[in-house]
């Protein structure tokens, strides 16, 4: 065991609580109401980690969210080990195992350390200048660089845990529940507005709650009693929702928020089964108010990271609400009067400190007289120029300012220490302001960045605008509230408020120091190693725009994302490059203001609920009968029906012989279907299709061709007219929706003077599709009353019939190319319909397929499949299909781009029929198509789309699209593989029966 | 996210709709007369502005309806919505 550093009773510890949790494998104890920082502390841990370049050691340098050094791994299971997170955020519970991150073998012997020695070897951009040459290495130097990177370890297994989202709306949202958004919510919520109010602590009050000085009052009591009697009042009341642990990760426009509700992670283990993990909340608000406070700014000078380092700020919060003490030697450097009130907390406990060092050579307040009179030594007007020991600060050297605060002046006094507090001032949180689009401005007389202009309907208040000392925070803010939230109130008149820091700061961006710079090691980024030495570097090398030098120096860019050192990144370029701060402006605060898991991103959207899945009427029977399915888009279809050991060739082999040797049924549910009415139906499919449709007589069918206004093929089908104004039409699978979506555009916008009414009616039918030499027989046994006959009903017609007392519509129209039936049913009839073919097909052999034979089937009389033999560059003339381009219409969608130049271009990508020299020989889709093989560089002339081995014809056959191979018939083109190079001769793209004497078998 | 105030159902949640370009370009009434030129104008032109742009969207999660809307695209301020055919109410 070592050290317990525990002074007294914190405000937020429970010492009747205690609890054991690992670090790096030794056992420690904390108490209930610790993060893992603070018991880490009170243990006398300060190193916790390495840093990401230089392996350097690095301790707890923060009490909250904005923490770069303590991020440690929790816990070593494959499926719930989680990296990077802050020990600061940690509630420790009893099971808690954390581990130093990027470091080995340990994190007190790091090898990675050696990088600390070479450091004048690796300069910002050391990656982009070494491992640019040669170019053909840049595999192998990658392979050690993943290797090198990364802070943490990630899962190897899926997320066990549950997460789920919420939609919340409310008239306000109040981000943040320090003393200013205590006073938002209550003036809100008392004036009968619906309000929310969340913070990312565990607990209400900011770092009000355990402000227990004398020099800081609100009618007479201490601000910390103050605040906790306004928390007990607003939680009474009824329109206030009240969310701790709960993070606003985003701020986005029309005040749309997504927050981070954390619920389990501070249980013990066997608490949290069964329970949600995180809640994304997606809050809509009327009107939001920001009140994220401020964040204290470290001080960029030599050795400016060591374990025992911490902000002042943290050093006071670990005091008061802790109970603990980060040192027993204990140093403040300063520029400001926060460092005082931490000595005071400090003195008021016992802890011991051994001296301040201010930047500030005049001073006076009454704060720094209350240090003076408990004989604590002050350095006026000095700064620190290096610190040293390894793992743990030991020791500072000083030296005087100069005047202009350029240099240091006399000589060097060193002091000894085991912690060191720093204080730069404050940095009010803006990141969700400009998150929402919000613009600030920079305030000269104390250096910080503002909101200027809101965006939407918010306000800043607080800290987070600029408001960083008490009285300024009451004086102002219920005014503000009360005009934004146009509501009276009362409760925060004639507040008598004492604070008696002084504003008064010395802002030197970048500390001068006895050395040249290139020989110190000042970090502005502790997580990224990025030093002051190097932001000075890249503007040497001619980086102006501070998001280049952010790139470039990688400032700003870890997981903390620059919340501490981004104003000295900027403070060094504008006092470098001379120009002002205002002018240079910030990086941009890019959401997640915290890093989220994933598990919290997609919510309960995983699995078989990430997306919608659409199965047809017949989807059971498919189940029952074997079929393998694929995704065709949202839908599952059957894809073949393996029977016994049969692989996917071999059943599609088998389903394909006998869709054409005797009988096949297919479900075609899927297809999309469009029912089409009004007296300018035909009309309207005239405007859209590329065919004639006015002289379709009813009863008849038609295979139309749509395209894009740019000429290009769009989506295909068969569309029959049921009546004079009345027709089905239709679609493919995946471009059903697209196809709608586009057909009511023009018939709001370009066409509302048609008379036509759309509905989809996809899922109202069950189609089934009965093809092949015996369908006629196996329809005509279970629709008795209908004559068959090419004559009474040819191919391409339709009529209403019945299948017993279930009414169904039937089309004999071909997709093999054999003679076959559709058959339309209401949906809830489907399967019923299907058995009664299947029983009526037994003794054809009547064989089920799937979408794999219909693609060969097709693909065997050469019958395209918008988006497989086409993509958006192909036009009807591409496919040879100049037979569907109607030359007498005046106009439809994409007629004139028919001729654009082009597109009559005669060396476009034309659709061919490509076979292969060895019939056995299959090629892949997506191959390349080449002509002459030995010029170099080789043409690519196209690439194959479609592709099968068809059994009806014993060889391969396929279709390509191939430059001007319309001209190029019978000749020999390449199609160059891995391992060898394949020979196909052009041909025609239709394959088996060019007569089509199977549609009328 | 926008909240767009459909002109036939209200106020929406912009997940509800699809944005659908460039708005009041009419296709023309004879584009066999056209030139390749006049034709590429019509299909392929648009703009593209920093500032006050007027759009096309669709309610397509909801009553399926187009209609016009004018957007400030420099900080997504809707400045005004309008039924298709309408002329729009500011310039």
């Amino acid at each position: 065991m070592t050290k317990n550093l525990r002074v007294k009773t914190g405000k937020a510890i429970d010492e009747t609580y205690r609890i054991s949790f690992k670090f790096n494998g030794s056992t420690y104890y904390g108490f209930k109401g610790d993060t893992l920082a603070s018991a880490l502390l009170a243990n006398d841990i300060h190193l916790v980690g390495r840093s990401f370049k230089y392996h350097r050691p690095r301790g707890i340098m923060t009490a909250g969210s904005e923490e770069p050094n303590a991020i440690v791994q929790l816990h070593d299971n494959s499926s719930r080990t989680e990296p990077n997170v802050r020990a600061t955020e940690v509630e420790i519970y009893e099971g808690l195992e954390a581990s130093s991150q990027n470091c080995w073998p340990s994190v007190n012997f790091d090898v990675g350390g050696i990088n600390n020695f070479l450091s004048p070897l690796l300069p910002a951009g050391f990656y982009y200048k070494t491992f640019m040459w040669p170019a053909s290495f840049w595999e192998k130097y990658e392979y050690f660089i993943r290797k090198s990177a990364g802070l943490g370890k990630s899962p190897t297994k899926p997320d066990p845990d549950i997460y789920e989202h919420k939609y919340i709306h409310c008239d306000v949202l109040v981000i943040g529940a320090g003393i200013s958004g205590i006073m938002a919510a209550k003036i809100a919520a008392k004036n009968n507005l619906k309000t929310l109010l969340v913070d990312e602590k565990p607990n209400l009050g900011g770092s009000t709650i355990y402000q227990n000085s004398d020099h800081f009052k609100i009618n007479n009591q201490n601000s910390g009693s103050w605040v906790e009697k306004e928390i007990n009042e607003i939680k009474k009341l009824e329109n206030l929702e009240i969310k701790t642990r709960t993070t606003v990760v985003a701020y986005h426009g029309y005040n749309f928020l997504l927050a981070r509700q954390n619920l389990t992670d501070h249980l013990p283990i066997e608490q949290r089964k069964n329970k949600t993990r995180h809640r994304l909340l997606k809050i809509r608000a009327k009107k939001v108010i920001t009140a994220t406070g401020s964040i204290e700014r470290p001080m960029i000078f030599d050795n400016n990271d060591r374990p025992g380092i911490l902000l002042s700020s943290a050093i006071k919060k670990y005091a008061d609400y802790f109970g603990i003490a980060c040192g027993e030697k204990n140093i403040l450097f300063t520029n400001n009067d926060s460092a005082y009130e931490t000595a005071i907390s400090l003195i008021e406990k016992g802890i011991n400190i051994e001296a301040i060092i201010d930047n500030r050579e005049e001073i006076n307040s009454k704060l720094i007289y209350e240090v003076e009179k408990n004989n604590i030594k002050i350095f006026k007007g000095y700064t620190i120029i290096d610190t040293s020991g390894y793992k743990r600060i030991n020791k500072i050297s000083i030296m005087q300012l100069s005047k202009d605060g350029q240099k240091v002046v006399g000589s060097k006094i060193n002091l000894s220490c085991d912690c060191l507090g720093i204080s730069g001032g404050w940095t009010p949180a803006v990141h969700l302001f400009t998150q929402s689009g919000g613009k600030l401005r920079f305030r000269e007389e104390d250096q910080v960045f503002i909101p200027n202009t809101y965006p939407s309907d918010q306000l800043s208040i607080g800290a987070c605008n600029g408001n960083l000392t008490l009285d300024e925070i009451l004086r102002t803010t219920p005014e503000s509230l009360i005009k934004f939230l146009n509501v009276k109130s009362s409760d925060y008149d004639n507040l008598e408020v004492l604070s008696e820091a002084n504003k008064f700061k010395r802002n030197i961006w970048l500390l001068p120091s006895n050395k040249v710079l290139g020989k110190t090691k000042s970090f502005v980024d502790y997580q990224n190693d990025a030093t002051s030495k190097d932001i000075k570097l890249a503007l040497r090398e001619g980086f102006r725009s501070i998001e280049h030098v952010k790139r470039y120096t990688t400032t700003g860019m870890g997981t903390d994302q620059g919340k501490l050192g981004n104003m000295h990144a900027l403070g060094i370029i504008s006092e470098t490059t001379g120009t002002k701060m205002g002018e240079l402006g910030t990086t941009t605060f890019r959401p997640p203001y915290t890093p989220l898991t994933f598990g919290t991103i997609v919510g309960r959207n995983v699995g078989e609920y990430f997306d919608v899945i659409r199965k047809t009427p017949l989807h059971d029977w498919h189940i029952d009968n074997n079929a393998e399915f694929e995704n065709v888009g949202q839908w599952k279809r059957a894809w073949y029906y393996p029977r016994n050991t049969e692989d996917m060739h071999q059943a599609v082999q088998r389903e394909s012989k006998a869709a054409r040797a005797s009988a096949g049924i297919l479900d075609a549910s899927t297809l999309g279907k469009i029912d089409i009415q009004g007296t300018d139906a035909s009309e309207f499919l005239n405007r859209v299709y590329t065919n004639a449709w006015s002289k379709l007589a009813i009863g008849k069918c038609k295979y139309g061709l749509m395209l894009n206004e740019d000429g290009m093929v769009y989506d295909d089908g068969v569309t029959t007219r049921l009546g004079e104004n009345h027709y089905i039409m239709t679609t493919t699978t995946g471009g059903a929706a697209n196809v709608m979506s586009k057909l009511e555009d023009y018939l709001q916008t370009e066409w509302p003077e048609l008379d036509v009414y759309l509905t989809s009616v996809t899922d109202h039918y069950a189609t089934i599709s009965v093809c092949g030499s015996n369908s006629k027989k196996i329809i005509s046994k279970i629709i008795t009353d209908v004559d068959f006959s090419d004559e009474s009903f040819p191919h391409m017609s339709f009529k209403n019939v019945k299948i017993g007392k279930i009414s169904c519509r039937i089309m004999r129209i071909s997709f093999t190319g054999e003679l076959s039936y559709e058959i339309n049913v209401q949906a809830n009839y489907g399967k019923s319909v299907w058995e009664k073919c299947m029983e009526a097909g037994k003794e054809f052999n009547i064989t089920p397929y799937g979408t794999e034979t219909m693609h060969l089937l097709r693909a065997e009389k050469g019958f395209i499949i918008v988006g497989q033999d086409t993509d958006a560059t192909m036009t009807p003339i591409d496919l040879q299909m100049d037979w569907i381009v109607s030359k007498k219409k005046y106009d439809f969608i994409g007629k004139r781009s028919l001729y654009r130049s082009d597109t009559i271009r005669e060396d476009r990508k034309q659709l061919v029929g490509l076979l292969t020299d060895n019939p056995d020989e299959v090629l892949e889709e997506g191959a390349q198509i080449v002509g002459d093989i030995k010029k170099s560089p080789i043409e690519m002339l196209g690439h194959v789309t479609s592709s099968y081995f068809s059994p009806n014809l014993r060889k391969s056959i396929a279709l390509g699209v191939v430059k001007g191979g319309k001209n190029m018939m019978g000749q020999k083109l390449t199609i160059p593989m891995e391992k060898k190079n394949i020979n196909v001769t052009v041909s025609d793209p239709v394959f088996l029966d060019k007569e089509n004497k199977k549609l009328n078998a | 996210m926008f909240i767009i105030n459909c002109p036939f159902c209200g106020e929406r949640e912009q997940s509800e709709f699809k944005a659908g370009g460039e708005a009041h370009i009419i296709r023309p009434k004879q584009p066999t007369e056209l030139s390749d030129d006049q034709w590429a104008e019509y299909l392929f032109m648009r703009k593209n502005i920093k500032g006050i742009q007027f759009e096309r969207w669709n309610h397509a999660h909801g009553c399926r309806k187009w209609f016009n809307l004018v957007r400030d695209t420099s900080n997504d301020e809707i400045k005004a919505v309008y039924k298709m055919g309408e002329k729009p109410p500011i310039k």
